[in-house]
């Protein structure tokens, strides 16, 4: 209403869809305020043609007069001056007013209308009832006007005429009529819309489809498009407005790439034109119809099309309260317009385009700081902090551009440029006058002076790198950081400079980006070469020499600023340490020999392997270790305790990471576990308590894997000052080249005390400054021991027999004593254990490393008490061995003489014999006694031989005849020959004992036995006792008879004299033929004396009887063990025998065969009954005794039988005593065996036939 | 195509990293060593949303004047950087995504090389001829 008599004003914000009213103008002022209140209040939905989504539009309009002008002409495209519909208003309700005026007027509204083509209208009557009661009470109803106006305009649509009642009057019909009204408005409103904007766009289509034709223009396109767009931010959907200037955007984008493809619109050739404004972005008017107009005109450039366009764009992403899109949208279109003057290759100013974008960010930002909050802003850093970075960026450039990044005021040639470029920027905008931030004096302030540009800059710079390290993008917030370092190392400023560049390249190492950190390190070395901080400048400059992302040229002038230095320092006493690990690398230490164990006074060289890094072969005035001394005690015997530690001995490979930070610094090689050996032994004895392995690195390995190892990160970064530390023991080498690559530097190590030493630094001395390893690692050490001289004498060949000649070997270890020339061993002689003179004893002398030094021939003197061995010289810890045979002589098996005393006055203890468990032979221990020129004590050695036989007697008989049997057994693994067996009496001349054996050599296999057999004859009387030796030789049987070694056994045989005869009878009984089973027959046993007795027998065990005849009893027993007999009656009893030669007694019993066949005669025993006078006046002789069981066992047989008369004669009675008494054995009447020889039984395997019983239904068939 | 093709092993530093020759190396080597940044943001903003179903290829990592850094992170946290130079408009999201795919596969035929140590650079041919076939020779 306001503002219908101008033209409208394109101000988007205000504008509203234009509807026109005719007709009753005072009627429409009336109802203006509500209709314009009411229209918007619901929304509608907004079907959309080409299956766009339905929207729900809240309406409202510009209710505007009705003029004729206001129609849009035929070539009109403009949209938003398009009356989308057109009301007539009309409150008439006399139908002769109607006649007579309105429906004139309303012909020619409509008329009006339809030459414009416009068919978006309606007529709304208004009825009161007020006019209708006051006015014509008794005129035609009201619908008759209604009807009337319908059949006249509406003849085909009734609902383009809306009657509204009572409109002022606050009546439910009131309500219900307005509500229908403005849905009939809306609803007609919104078909206008769909029509003509449907309409309009197909038409924006056709002119886009022509955009190939020659006369198509990008920008007159633009301007309908706009239309639409704009049409649409009336209507409040900013989505689709948004839609209209991308579709722009990215038309416009594919004719630059075309462009750029070589495809080239005619239109474009104004875009092309030389840049002449770069006063950015401007973002405060919701249209900047400056720039608008030039795009009509088609007289935009580039940069104001975008400019313009991106305007646009944020202006409608604001108000869909998208600002951080805004930000990013910026960030592309200021790379974008960079990329299409490029691409379109417009002439631009030198710094422009850096102008133009710095501007065009800050506005950003400012136009982002106006429509969020502090907070708002703070949270989304991360989508501003790319158009600061990126201001910064450009800020920077354009200060080196204007020459205002020097110590120096710019140049005059720096001034005009500074002056063409803020011409370029035009006057201030209107809008930022007033404002002190804006970014047009910003970037007028900056580039005015250098103190105020490095205000800005710095400003700048640090509102990035907080913004970045807040979101935490570290890697950008330093390398913000180092374009700040560049920026004061222009200045002049390399303190600052070098913290900046410290950080970032902190940052390059630890993460192993080998290109930055050698970048960075160089711009270290020169603020740290202007900062004259020489020590970090040397350090750094070592590294970079041996950096191999370098040039040779580079890092050769590196290498030679630390040999320039290190000539010309002439002050020795201040040395420069620098850490060794960017100069050299120890890669690999080499011992020889390889044990890392020598004994004292021993020579150990150590050979280093260094890697040099530096691109020139640099001389070293010398080379230390320093060596820290442990001593070791308790630990003389050094290799007792040998722990070895390395597998590969003697070598000890380091591996260095690239100090260069390469990433093999990081990927943890030197990772690999170091595996120990510990055993526990208790400290008395030695012996093991517990042995394990132990990892020595456990605490690097097991640690977390984190990003970066702080330790090793430090080293990298600026390797610690490092100070050599004195007082340890040094290993020097003086004037030393090392060659790019692998040197290797040989040292020898002291070895003057026994203990450990553990390499711990490493010094390299050039001129004036040092290159110290604080630490190697892993730790080498090696060991000094210290021994004391060792002799130990063991078999050649296990086991030594005893008997034949065996081969010791003698092992002497000097340790630290020197075998002069002269020294002895004395060995003491001893009769078992001869040593067996030999002409050819050669000694050998073989250095610890078990190489031979030498051989000479031992010379062996033996007195009657001592063998004198005399030793060669032999340096100390070599060792001398040699072989000596001895030979131990078998113990003939009777005692000797009591015990000898040896030379050295010790009692020489007998060698014993006694059964080893691992073998069967019996062992003889024999020791030594040797006397060695070290030690005033002797040296005592035990030696173990078996005997390699094992031998048995026995005594055989038959009837009064004697006969010998002796077993040779051979135990060993050995065959043996035995020769010249032989037997001999020794007390009885007259006694012959005559040789069965005829073989003079008999072969004896190992673990086989030789039966020896010899009748003993006599002429007079036969010894009850005989001392026999058997005398053979031996050899093993592969040798020849010279080396028959002699074997003697020597054995006592007593009662050997029979003295009764036993012979057992079995007849059948008395109606039969033969022994029948199952029927009694008789055992008839007689007894026979055979000698007079001798007198010790007599005293012994004989008894007068009362009739003066002298006898023994004897007691007989008769068993059967294998059940064949079953004895009936008595089974044992006693005798009495007459003491004279051939005095026989029968015993008869009765037995019972239980089996048919052959049966053996049931066994009798005859023994010695000692009644208990007797034997309590005996001595007790552990030969003759009675075991305790076999007795109880008789006297049990003869409880079983209590009613035996002899016994019952005897009237003992403690005979049927029970069997404690027995068991006390005192007083008791004892049983004795005779001696095997005593007793011949003439029937011991004699046997008899026993038939079947007769009637036997059961045949028994015994097989055995 | 591409103008710089980075691998980075899961800690971060360079496994392999090479760029068109005619340009400097060291601007690459920063640009990707910044990406980096937006890469474990990245990573992080999915790990909390979607957890084990996301997605490899991380999009445009950022722009820069020259160049677009684009992402992509294997399940292991290796990372793939391509740089592609911002006049070339001609590349579509798609065929960056083929790209990496492709730079992916031959990765893992890396990886599967007994002899290869996985954490050493990668001095594969064959993954160094994909790569090649990636990057524009002339620059």
């Amino acid at each position: 209403m306001e503002s219908q008599e101008e033209k409208p004003i394109i101000y988007t914000m205000e504008n509203k869809p234009i509807v026109t009213c005719a007709g009753d103008q005072n009627l429409f002022t009336s109802l203006y305020t509500s209709l314009a209140q009411q229209l918007p209040r619901e929304p509608m939905e907004w079907r959309r043609t080409y299956g766009r989504a339905p929207k729900m539009i809240h309406l409202e309009a510009n209710f505007v007069q009705f003029k004729e002008e206001l129609l849009p002409k035929e070539s009109n495209k403009a949209l938003l001056t398009f009356p989308f519909l057109h009301i007539y208003w009309t409150d008439c309700c006399d139908t002769e007013m109607y006649k007579s005026s309105v429906k004139e007027d309303m012909m020619r509204w409509q008329n009006t209308l339809r030459t414009h083509g416009s068919a978006d209208w309606v007529i709304i009557v208004v009825e009161t009832s007020d006019t209708k009661k006051k006015n014509k009470p008794n005129i035609l109803p009201r619908s008759s006007i209604v009807d009337k106006i319908r059949s006249d305009f509406c003849n085909k649509q009734n609902d383009r005429c809306v009657v509204l009642s009572d409109p002022l009057k606050d009546s439910s019909r009131s309500l219900e009529s307005w509500n229908s009204l403005l849905l009939k408005l809306r609803t007609l409103l919104l078909m206008s819309f769909t029509k003509n904007l449907g309409r309009f766009e197909d038409d924006m289509r056709t002119l886009r489809e022509k955009r190939t034709q020659p006369g198509w223009s990008f920008c007159e396109y633009f301007m309908v498009q706009e239309e639409l767009a704009f049409v649409f931010e009336m209507l409040q959907q900013f989505e689709d407005a948004l839609v209209q200037y991308d579709e722009l955007d990215a038309l416009f984008t594919q004719y630059v790439l075309n462009f750029g493809a070589g495809d080239t619109a005619n239109w474009l050739g104004s875009f092309c034109a030389p840049v002449r404004n770069w006063s950015g972005l401007l973002l405060r008017r919701p249209i900047d119809m400056e720039k608008r107009d030039s795009i009509q005109r088609g007289e935009a450039s580039l940069l104001d099309l975008r400019s313009y366009l991106f305007s646009r764009q944020c202006t409608l992403l604001i108000f869909l309260q998208r600002p951080w899109e805004v930000t990013q949208r910026a960030l592309e279109l200021l790379h974008n317009c960079v990329q299409e003057l490029c691409l379109l290759e417009v002439s631009v100013v030198d710094g422009a385009l850096d102008c133009w974008v710095f501007l065009s960010c800050l506005e950003v930002l400012h136009r982002i700081e106006g429509c969020c909050d502090q907070a708002q802003i703070a949270a989304n850093c991360s989508h501003t902090v790319g158009l600061w970075a990126y201001a910064t960026d450009k800020l920077k450039s354009l200060g080196v551009l204007c020459g205002l990044v020097t110590k120096k005021e710019p140049t005059s040639e720096d001034l005009n440029k500074t002056v063409d470029l803020l011409a370029g920027l035009g006057d201030e905008r209107p809008e930022t006058v007033n404002s002190l931030q804006s970014p047009y004096k910003k970037l007028k302030e900056a580039l005015s002076s250098v103190e105020a540009f490095e205000r800005h800059y710095l400003e700048l710079s640090h509102a990035a790198m907080e913004m970045y390290q807040a979101i935490g993008r570290m890697r950008s917030a330093r390398l913000v950081g180092k374009s700040l370092a560049e920026f004061y190392m222009r200045k002049g400023d390399p303190e600052r400079a070098e913290t900046f560049l410290q950080e970032a390249l902190k940052s390059y190492v630890s993460e192993g980006w080998s290109l930055p950190v050698t970048h960075t390190r160089r711009q270290i070395a020169e603020c740290q070469k202007l900062l004259g901080r020489t020590e970090d400048y040397l350090q750094t400059c070592a590294l970079l020499a041996g950096d191999v992302n370098l040039t040779t040229e580079e890092r050769k002038h590196f290498c030679q600023e630390i040999l320039s230095f290190a000539g010309k320092s002439g002050d020795q006493s201040h040395k420069v340490s620098l850490s060794m690990n960017v100069f050299t690398q120890l890669t690999r230490l080499q011992f020889h020999p390889a044990t890392l164990l020598v004994h004292t006074g021993g020579v150990l060289q150590v050979e280093l392997t260094l890697k040099s890094l530096m691109p020139i072969s640099v001389h070293i005035q010398q080379l230390a270790a320093s060596i820290h001394f442990d001593v070791d005690h308790g630990g003389t015997l050094g290799r007792s305790k040998g722990v070895k530690r390395q597998t590969n001995q003697g070598t000890v490979e380091f591996n260095l990471g690239n100090p260069s930070a390469g990433p093999t610094s990081f990927t943890g090689n030197s990772r690999v576990l170091e595996m120990d050996e510990i055993q526990d032994r208790s400290p008395s004895d030695n012996s093991l308590n517990a042995t394990g392995l132990v990892c020595k690195n456990a605490h690097l390995l097991i640690r977390r894997h984190g990003n970066s190892s702080p330790s090793e990160m430090a080293k990298c970064v600026s390797p610690p000052a490092v100070a050599m530390k004195e007082g340890d023991q040094m290993l020097k080498v003086q004037d030393v080249t090392l060659e790019p690559g692998e040197n290797s530097i040989i040292f020898t190590a002291p070895s003057g005390q026994p203990g450990s030493y553990t390499l711990r630094q490493l010094c390299a001395t050039v001129g004036g400054i040092q290159f110290v390893q604080s630490h190697v690692y892993p730790s080498v050490r090696y060991e000094v021991y210290s021994q004391e001289p060792q002799l130990t004498v063991e078999p050649l060949s296990e086991p030594l027999l005893a008997g034949l000649p065996q081969v010791v070997k003698f092992t002497l270890l000097t340790g630290h004593y020197t075998v002069k020339k002269g020294d002895a061993l004395q060995l003491s002689n001893t009769d078992t254990m001869p040593i067996l003179p030999s002409t050819s004893c050669t000694a050998r002398i073989s250095s610890p490393a078990a190489e031979l030094v030498g051989e000479s021939v031992l010379s062996i003197q033996s007195s009657e008490k001592v063998t004198s061995i005399s030793l060669p010289p032999t340096p100390p810890y070599h060792t001398l061995d040699f072989q000596l045979e001895v030979l131990c002589i078998i113990p003939s098996g009777l005692e000797q003489p009591a015990n000898e005393r040896l030379t050295n006055g010790e009692i020489r203890h007998r060698p014993r014999s006694y059964s080893h468990p691992d073998t069967p032979m019996t062992a003889i221990d024999q020791r030594m006694s040797i006397d060695c020129p070290w030690s005033i004590y002797s040296t005592l050695l035990t030696l173990t031989f078996y005997i390699p036989f094992k031998t048995k007697h026995s005594l055989l008989s038959a009837g009064n005849r004697k006969y010998i049997q002796v077993c040779v057994q051979n135990m060993s693994d050995m065959n043996f020959t035995l020769a010249e067996v032989k037997l001999t009496e020794k007390q009885h001349a007259s006694l012959e004992l005559q040789s069965f054996n005829t073989k003079t050599h008999q072969l004896l296999c190992s673990k086989h036995s030789v039966f020896c057999l010899w009748e003993v004859m006599w002429k007079d009387d036969l010894p009850s006792c005989l001392q026999c030796v058997f005398s053979a030789t031996f050899s093993p049987t592969n040798q020849d008879t010279s080396a028959f070694k002699p074997f003697h056994y020597q054995f006592q045989l007593e009662r050997v004299t029979t003295l009764y005869s036993v012979r057992a009878a079995i007849s059948p009984p008395a109606s039969e033929q033969h022994c029948r089973c199952g029927l009694l027959c008789g055992l008839e046993v007689s007894i026979t004396r055979l000698t007079e007795p001798s007198e010790g027998e007599i005293t012994e065990d004989s008894k007068t009887d009362t009739d003066g005849l002298k006898t023994t009893k004897l007691m007989y027993e008769v068993a059967d063990s294998n059940s064949n007999w079953a004895v009936c009656g008595k089974s044992s009893g006693m005798v009495l025998m007459p003491m004279k030669a051939n005095a026989t007694h029968r015993v008869q019993i009765e037995v019972m065969p239980l089996f048919a066949g052959h049966l053996p005669f049931p066994k009798i025993r005859v023994l010695k009954y000692l009644p208990h006078s007797a034997a309590a006046a005996m001595q007790p002789d552990p030969d003759s005794c009675i075991e305790n069981d076999s007795l109880s066992l008789l006297d049990k047989t003869l409880d079983d039988q209590a009613d035996t008369a002899s016994i019952r004669s005897r009237g003992s009675v403690h005979s049927v005593g029970s069997s404690d008494q027995q068991q006390k054995g005192v007083a008791m009447p004892r049983l004795e065996p005779f001696s095997p020889g005593q007793v011949f039984n003439h029937s011991r395997t004699q046997q008899v036939l026993v038939l079947p019983a007769t009637d036997d239904h059961i045949m028994e068939v015994n097989a055995t | 195509m591409a103008v710089c093709i980075a691998v980075i092993a899961k800690e971060n530093y360079p496994l392999f990293i090479r760029s068109v020759p005619t340009q400097n190396e060291l601007k690459f080597h920063y640009t990707v060593h910044t990406s980096l940044d937006v890469v474990e943001e990245k990573i992080s903003a999915v790990g909390k949303s979607l957890g084990d179903q996301r997605e490899l290829y991380l999009g445009l990592l950022y722009p820069t004047e020259d160049y677009k850094v684009y992402g992509y992170v294997t399940n292991s946290k290796v990372k793939f950087v391509i740089v592609v130079d911002s006049s070339n408009t001609s590349l579509r999201d798609n065929e960056i995504r083929s790209m990496f795919r492709k730079l992916h596969n031959s990765f893992t035929d890396v990886m599967c090389n007994p002899f290869y140590n996985p954490g050493d650079p990668i001095q594969s041919k064959a993954f160094n001829g994909i790569v090649s076939g990636m990057m524009v020779q002339t620059g």
